[in-house]
């Protein structure tokens, strides 16, 4: 019990910090720390980002980030694709499913390194002009 | 403000409710890998506004697909909530630590911590 709420506090605090979601955490902690067949992981990954989406969505409403119109209608039109997304996973052995999560988390790995690369900017010097420019690179976090 | 309103909206944000969901059914994760992009891409949204509406769009996805992975008895419902209730205080805590620290040693090591974990996942 320790385990699942450590799993999610860790999972929450890095998905705050980078903008990364939780499922990409839950479901190999739910593997490898809990035991849970990579089938149960992803079902129960699945649970566990309901109350995370939902207070983020809210606390992004507040500060008017969030276009409810779209967002419901990318929400409810899910439906066909999850139902398909559910089913292959369902089809697949969990040898199979792992080895696609594995690819996926690898995926997002090389995304986040690149993106902490180019953050850095002056390291790179790809990134010209307006990057190198700002001493600090949050500052382009600001509006 | 992505203003391009009218024609063609629709159809894009059929496509992006479809292939998110494809995505998070297949994976157990959220969509917002998919979403996000696309958004930003397709529509023209600032990345603000393209992780929030994702947000409230992964609420209805989410729910969906672990209905569905319920309905083939995937779901641990007392683990889901015991992971999901206490990672709302971790994004809490994490999007307050955004504000007040430098991310990109955070986001190496945890491209690391991901790494590790698909080995592991691949040794299994």
């Amino acid at each position: 019990m320790i385990w699942l709420v450590a799993i999610g506090v860790a999972a929450g605090v890095l998905g705050g910090l980078l903008g990364v979601g939780g499922g990409v955490l839950f479901v190999p902690g739910l593997v490898i720390v809990v035991g849970l067949t990579q089938h149960q992981a992803e079902g129960t990954s699945l649970l566990a980002i309901v109350p995370v989406a939902l207070v983020g969505a809210l606390s992004q409403d507040r500060y008017g980030n969030v276009r409810r119109g779209d967002a419901l209608l990318v929400g409810v039109l899910s439906i066909a694709g999850v139902a398909g997304g559910v089913a292959l996973a369902n089809a697949l052995s969990g040898a199979a499913l792992r080895v696609a999560f594995a690819a996926l988390i690898l995926l997002i790995a090389a995304q986040l390194v690149r993106r902490a690369l180019r953050e850095d900017g002056r390291g790179e010097g790809r990134e010209t002009g307006r990057e190198s420019k700002s001493a600090d690179p949050q500052r382009r976090e600001q509006p | 403000m992505a203003a391009e309103g009218g024609s063609g909206r629709a159809p894009k944000l059929i496509a992006i409710g479809t292939a998110a969901g494809l995505f998070s059914g297949l994976f157990g994760v959220g969509g917002g890998t998919v979403i996000v992009p696309l958004l930003v891409f397709w529509l023209g949204y600032g990345e603000r506004e393209a992780t929030g509406t994702s947000l409230a769009a992964i609420v209805c996805i989410a729910g969906f697909a672990a209905a569905v992975q319920g309905a083939y008895g995937n779901v641990h419902v007392v683990d889901g909530l015991l992971v999901g209730v206490p990672a709302v205080g971790g994004v809490l805590l994490g999007t307050w630590l955004q504000q007040r620290m430098h991310v990109r040693v955070i986001a190496l090591l945890f491209a690391a911590v991901l790494v590790a974990s698909a080995v592991e996942l691949l040794a299994q």
